[in-house]
């Protein structure tokens, strides 16, 4: 009896991906921050949700966080395999067969959005459903390979989880939950172009147009500054608009500052890319900072 | 034209991969490595206790909503 070289190789070899290749596949760092985000905003809105309800919300959210983070690293895989960042994720190592992580996030998408609309309300899983969608389809297949724009208009997808958060809670989306989305929203471009400025070889090498390799470094620099600009501001809205406290602020003041004068610095560098890894580190520092203090305001409110 | 792979080839093809050498070798089926083994029965257990908190999760739910737990205004 004899098989077949082309049947041999059309099998798969039978899987050796462990749990935690599968856990890698959901991007737990990315999870951490879109699970913080929507709890800021399932916290600060008004009326009350019962903790276990508030659980489930913030479980199923970093669910489908996770299933978009599979279903990404299944569409890139092969641009993942091109960028020393990213090589050594599951499937660009082998680990994983990319048939079995899209199963994988399609599942996990199903389940997130199906159990939000049972267990919390239907507002909050159409807007995870929104999220999921829009980071899959519209950022990962669609922007990503073909705009310097990929992470402006794909930051969207970012930006949602507190509204989802907010929607958990109140069952509804008010003016509220829009300017948390336009924080992340407008943080996004500095973030990830402070990062593209060191990483462009990368970039350039996988094929993806990030700014600094359509359009230049000198260019990157401008509009960082730009996007800081407007996102300082926009950092200070919660306060003016009264549903956050004097400490967030000074806080919101002092941070909001601390960006400009870093976004200032990459502007004027033209040595190496210390300022540039400085802004990436503090940028993070930034947000989780105005969220922390979103937090805390409210929880002080509680108090008093 | 399509390659054959017989045990008796004495043109010595390249070796198949552990799992299903055993099909050339006239046996049905795949026979996983020890390390296969490992992975398959740790994503096994993983499922399980996912599906597991799953259930308890709707059963706690269930609770904390009480009759309400019917009432779905769209």
């Amino acid at each position: 009896m004899s098989v077949t070289l082309a049947q041999a190789e059309r099998r798969v070899e039978p899987s050796i991906a462990g749990v935690g290749d599968y856990i890698e596949l959901m991007k737990p760092r990315v999870m951490s921050l879109v699970v913080f985000t929507a709890l800021v905003g399932l916290v600060v809105a008004p009326g009350h949700i019962h903790p276990v309800i508030g659980f489930t919300a913030l479980i199923c959210i970093a669910v489908g966080a996770g299933a978009a983070g599979a279903l990404n690293m299944w569409y890139d895989a092969d641009i993942d395999a091109r960028m020393a960042r990213t090589a050594g994720r599951p499937i660009p190592v082998g680990r994983l067969q990319p048939g079995d992580a899209l199963a994988f996030g399609l599942t996990l998408a199903g389940f997130s959005v199906v159990v939000l609309g049972l267990l919390v309300n239907v507002v909050a899983a159409a807007l995870l459903a929104g999220t999921i969608g829009f980071y899959v389809l519209v950022y990962t297949m669609w922007l990503k390979r073909r705009t310097p724009q990929n992470i402006v208009i794909g930051g969207a997808a970012g930006a949602l989880p507190p509204m989802i958060g907010w929607a958990a809670a109140t069952g509804g989306v008010s003016l509220e939950p829009v300017v948390l989305f336009l924080l992340i929203f407008f943080w996004t471009p500095p973030h990830f172009w402070a990062l593209s400025l060191y990483r462009t070889e990368d970039y350039a090498r996988a094929g993806i147009p990030m700014l600094p390799v359509v359009a230049g470094a000198e260019e990157t620099r401008r509009q960082i500054l730009l996007y800081t600009l407007l996102l300082a501001p926009l950092g200070l809205t919660p306060w003016l608009l009264g549903y956050a406290g004097l400490s967030y602020g000074i806080v919101a003041l002092a941070t909001g500052a601390i960006m400009i004068v870093m976004a200032c610095r990459v502007r004027g560098e033209r040595q190496g890319h210390r300022a540039s890894k400085q802004m990436f580190a503090f940028s993070i520092l930034y947000l989780f900072l105005l969220f922390a203090m979103l937090l805390v305001d409210k929880m002080a409110s509680w108090a008093a | 034209m399509t390659k054959s792979v017989a045990m008796n080839d004495t043109k010595k093809p390249a070796p198949l991969p552990p799992s299903i050498a055993g099909l050339a070798a006239g046996e049905t089926g795949i026979k996983l490595t020890e390390q296969q083994l490992r992975a398959r029965r740790a994503r096994s257990i993983a499922i399980a206790v996912s599906l597991g908190l799953l259930v308890v999760l709707f059963y706690i739910v269930t609770l904390v909503k009480g009759p309400g737990v019917m009432d779905r205004p769209l």
